[in-house]
């Protein structure tokens, strides 16, 4: 099979989606390539570098169309472009397909096989063609690389003879590889970065890459992810809890670099006027979302502002484009391993296995009909938090309604013990004679006053409480005493005993109390 | 008769507000005075309202009481206030014997006084008279009484020694069993009950005699089956029996204070129990039965390493920290650390740190041990919390120190669902910003679990005899 890569329309598109390397891979693979001439010019890349990796160079866009089974590019056709395309050819590039559905039925009619690697699913096995991702890094670098263009001081803080220099202060919003890479280059430059994403399980991603992660106290469902590795909308008040922790560190950021993307719906708006009117002069605020939008609600698209207050607020949406040669490199490598995927035999016959979860989750039309939107993933890129268990919240009523539950229960219980014990007092005095009932009483009601004087000893006073009630529970020399006098001698004897070890009882009991009351003292 | 009642009754209300004025520390000095009021004047009025004794034996009491005082102020003099589980137990178990002898000489002046005749009888005095009043009904209950009064003595008197000993360290304060477990616990319970009924049929001294061995076995059995760290509930528990002990022989002897102490004891014994149980989240039936219970699955791998700091290190951490929480545990009573600690506490409290001490209901092995201990060492009472009071201030305290206790801060507690002391609660000194863990070595506690506090990240070891570091520490404080 032929692959044919066009040149890019697009005013500020520099990148190529074939290089010479990835032309002698694809040779491998049982592929030849032709390239349009110029196509790689602005990546640094002359028709001669392709031909010398065995490259046809042919001279416009309808001769590399006419002659490729397969075109690959870099961004997806414009409509005229797309029109000039063969029926039963395959298209392999960016296409955005939820925001282009023209597009889709433009290739429907025409028979075009289109797949778009944006919509390549995130899984471990696809990340080599994940060409999302390696865009993203690129973005995330430079974003770094154009705020320290943009930013009048260093980042890293030092000590020199000519005055001390702080370091930067950076926040970057959004953690996904973007967000990653901007921490990574930021960190390696010197600054201190602060970072912050809703999907609390990235705090661990954000530390290891040596920036803090911001964290947010919400009592609710701080777990931002969605199926798939990308965040997903967040509710009103978990956004109001997270623009005012974004309101008090405006003040002190000097390079805020916001990445906060969700799939399918425009930039969430993060960075709002009032956090850049605290910024300080000089800040520079880098918008990566800018293309959907934005995260600051000053940003505009593709263009570099300056606030009132000085802040540098940068809207660019080709940062990629803007290392043409790196994201080159990248992105023909993604296209690539697409292609080798496609080709599973290296034969160059290119079979298009639609029950591959890769290519069917990147394909969006085939054999006259519109293939997206895709099932969804069988296999999830990141498991998903175990949903915590939490104590339900109890309404005043229903803790009202427990409580008098409680008691109800406490009233039964307590009932029912004195029907039991009543009915026990009965039974024992129908047979135990008055003179022991009466003993009886007073016993079971010293239990009572027992029960209730105890509960009232403070902790701290327990071991002086069981020193009391050991000295005083040798009272059972009442009994010896009551004895000595009456009988054998083998009584007096034990109760002579019994009174000697009650009288070692009484008086070290009370000594050894006072001696450890009379250590408690306040301060 | 009606001097020694209306004395008796102004005794009871005595010993009642004795009790009842433990409930703060200032009271509590005025609570011990009470209590001996109420001692002497049951002790003087029972002394005076047997009017028939000879003179002979008039001066043994007073001879025997006068030993007994001497030697138990000799011994609450020279007592260590680390050694005050030791004495306690040492003291239930005279109380034990007392109550064995006293009950005994119920019996045998029973066994005489049916074998007089009228004329005889009413020349009795004293306990003898008393006896000789009551019909048959009346005297099979006296012989229920005595039963149970020398049954419980004798329990309490043997348990009471072998907590003694386990306490003093004179025996292995590991549980241990003889073959055949309960089983031999229950059996002789068992063939005291069957004891029981042949005495109330023919007043056998023989089945009293063999009960008696059978309640000392029961004592000796049951105590050495508990362990080390089930001492608490042991000793109020014992606290409790001599308590019922008193009771039962006070319904034998027809004497209404000895009944009311008796309860009083008791029952104060059994709320310490029970409060000592709730505190280890156990039932006491499982504290009595010995041992910890079985565990459901295997233990929580614990991950991580035990990182050792030097006395340096410590101090400098106590030297920047704000707010200091101490919790102390049975090994600083062991390693007489309380003066070193109170020093500490001097100290920073000096440098205007906030310093308390977290008290685990139980920490040592009385309860309230570690207050005594404190309080000893002259650390004022007021910054010495429960549990309760502190555990929701360790988020916000800088530097916790742990000084030799184990169990009580065991996250494996609330953490590990199949670890033995799960569900007890314990104090969270975890979450405070440092944790310092004075220990002596890397060995696990009394219950024999391994405690993952030692590897958590923010702990650090401090190795070492407890007061040793200390004093290393305090020349480090400045």
């Amino acid at each position: 099979m032929k692959i044919g890569a066009l040149r890019e329309r697009a005013e500020h598109e520099n990148r190529v989606a074939l290089t010479p390397d990835s032309a002698l891979q694809l040779k491998k693979l049982g592929h030849d390539s032709v390239v349009e001439a110029g196509a790689g010019a602005r990546a640094g890349i002359s028709d001669d570098a392709y031909r010398a990796a065995g490259v046809e160079v042919l001279g416009d866009a309808a001769a590399v169309i006419a002659a490729a089974d397969v075109v690959v590019k870099v961004r997806g056709p414009e409509p005229d472009e797309a029109q000039t395309l063969k029926d039963g050819q395959t298209l392999i590039s960016f296409l955005w397909p939820a925001q282009n559905p023209e597009l889709l039925e433009l290739f429907r009619q025409k028979n075009i096989t289109a797949v778009a690697m944006d919509m390549v699913p995130r899984i471990s096995r696809a990340q080599k063609m994940d060409a999302l991702s390696s865009m993203a890094n690129i973005a995330g670098y430079r974003a770094v690389i154009e705020a320290g263009n943009q930013f009048g001081r260093f980042f890293t803080g030092q000590v020199t003879a000519a005055g001390k220099v702080p370091p930067a202060k950076v926040l970057v919003v959004g953690a996904g590889v973007a967000g990653l890479a901007a921490i990574g280059t930021a960190v390696s430059l010197g600054a201190i970065v602060h970072a912050f994403d809703v999907r609390p399980e990235v705090a661990e991603q954000i530390e290891s890459m040596g920036a803090s992660f911001v964290f947010l106290e919400f009592e609710a469902n701080q777990d931002g992810a969605a199926t798939g590795g990308y965040a997903a909308p967040s509710s009103p008040e978990f956004r109001e809890k997270q623009l005012a922790k974004f309101r008090e560190l405006a003040p002190e950021m000097d390079i805020v670099i916001t990445t906060a993307l969700i799939p399918g719906r425009p930039a969430p708006k993060l960075w709002t006027e009032d956090m850049v009117a605290m910024m300080k002069p000089g800040s520079v605020i880098i918008d990566l979302a800018a293309e959907r939008g934005g995260n600051c609600d000053l940003t505009v698209p593709d263009q570099r502002i300056v606030s009132p207050n000085g802040v540098v607020i940068v809207g660019y949406t080709d940062f990629p484009s803007r290392m043409a040669a790196q994201a080159s490199i990248l992105y023909s490598t993604n296209i690539r391993h697409m292609l080798a995927d496609l080709t599973p035999a290296k034969d160059g016959v290119i079979n298009h296995n639609m029950d591959d979860d890769v290519i069917r989750g990147a394909t969006v039309t085939k054999g006259g009909e519109i293939t997206y939107p895709p099932p969804p993933p069988k296999i999830q890129a990141i498991a998903a938090a175990k949903p915590k268990e939490k104590a339900k919240e109890l309404t005043p009523e229903e803790k009202r309604a427990q409580e008098a539950a409680a008691f109800r229960k406490q009233t039964t219980t307590q009932v029912g013990l004195l029907v039991v014990g009543g009915a026990l007092m009965l039974l024992a005095g129908l047979y135990a004679p008055a003179a022991f009932m009466s003993h009886f009483i007073v016993f079971v009601l010293s239990c009572f006053v027992g029960f209730s004087v105890i509960w009232n000893v403070s902790h701290s006073l327990h071991t002086p409480l069981m020193a009391v009630t050991n000295a005083i529970s040798s009272i059972i020399i009442l009994g010896a005493l009551m004895q000595i006098g009456s009988g054998s001698w083998l009584v007096i004897i034990l109760a002579a005993l019994s009174v000697f070890m009650a009288g070692i009882n009484i008086f070290g009991g009370f000594m050894v109390t006072r001696r450890m009351l009379a250590m408690f003292q306040k301060s | 008769m009606g001097f020694t009642t209306s004395a008796y009754v102004v005794a009871a209300v005595l010993f009642i507000l004795s009790l009842g004025g433990l409930s703060g520390q200032e009271s509590a000095k005025r609570a011990v005075w009470y209590g001996i009021a109420g001692m002497a004047l049951a002790v003087i009025a029972t002394f005076i309202g047997q009017s028939a004794n000879g003179t002979l034996v008039n001066v043994l009491t007073v001879l025997m009481l006068v030993a007994g005082a001497v030697l138990g102020a000799i011994a609450a003099k020279r007592v260590q206030m680390t050694e005050m589980p030791q004495l306690v137990a040492a003291m239930h178990s005279l109380v034990g014997l007392a109550a064995v002898f006293i009950g005994y000489n119920a019996h045998i002046e029973a066994a005489r006084v049916i074998g007089l005749d009228e004329a005889s009888k009413a020349a009795l005095s004293g306990f003898a008279a008393i006896l000789a009043h009551k019909d048959a009904v009346e005297l099979s209950i006296l012989r229920v009484e005595t039963f149970l009064g020398v049954f419980i003595g004798a329990v309490t008197f043997t348990g009471s020694v072998i907590a003694y000993g386990k306490l003093a360290g004179k025996v292995d304060g590991k549980a241990k069993k003889l073959p055949g477990g309960h089983l031999l616990n229950a059996a002789a319970a068992i063939l005291s009950v069957v004891l029981l009924v042949v005495y109330l049929q023919t007043g056998s001294s023989i089945a009293l005699i063999v009960m008696t061995l059978a309640a000392l076995f029961i004592g000796y059995h049951l105590i050495m089956g508990i362990g080390g760290a089930d001492m608490p509930v042991v000793v109020s528990m014992l606290n409790s029996y001599s308590g019922w002990a008193a009771a039962a022989i006070g319904f034998s002897l027809s004497n209404d204070l000895l009944i009311v102490v008796g309860a009083l004891v008791g029952s104060s014994g059994a709320i310490l129990s029970y409060i000592m149980c709730k505190a280890m989240n156990r039932s006491f039936i499982s504290v009595i039965l010995g041992g910890f219970g079985g565990t459901t699955g295997p233990a929580m791998e614990i991950s991580g390493e035990q990182i050792a700091i030097d006395a340096e290190g410590v101090a400098a951490a106590l030297n920047d920290a704000d707010s200091v929480i101490i919790i102390p545990g049975y090994g600083m009573a062991v390693a007489q650390a309380q003066g070193a600690v109170s020093e500490l506490t001097r100290k920073l409290r000096a440098k205007g740190k906030n310093v308390r001490f977290a008290i685990h209901p139980v920490a040592g092995r009385l309860p309230g041990h570690m207050n005594v201990l404190l309080a000893e060492a002259k650390v004022p009472y007021d910054i010495v919390l429960e549990m309760d009071e502190i555990n929701e201030d360790f988020p916000e305290t800088d530097v916790a120190i742990v000084i030799g206790s184990n169990d009580i801060v065991n996250p494996a507690a609330q953490e590990d669902p199949n670890s033995p002391i799960a569900g007890m609660p314990v104090l969270e000194c975890w979450k405070a910003k440092q944790v310092f863990v004075s220990k002596r070595g890397q060995g696990t506690g009394y219950s024999g679990i391994e405690n993952p506090l030692f590897f958590k990240e923010n702990t650090r070891m401090f190795y070492g005899d407890a007061k040793a570091s200390l004093e290393k520490l305090l020349r480090l404080i400045d």
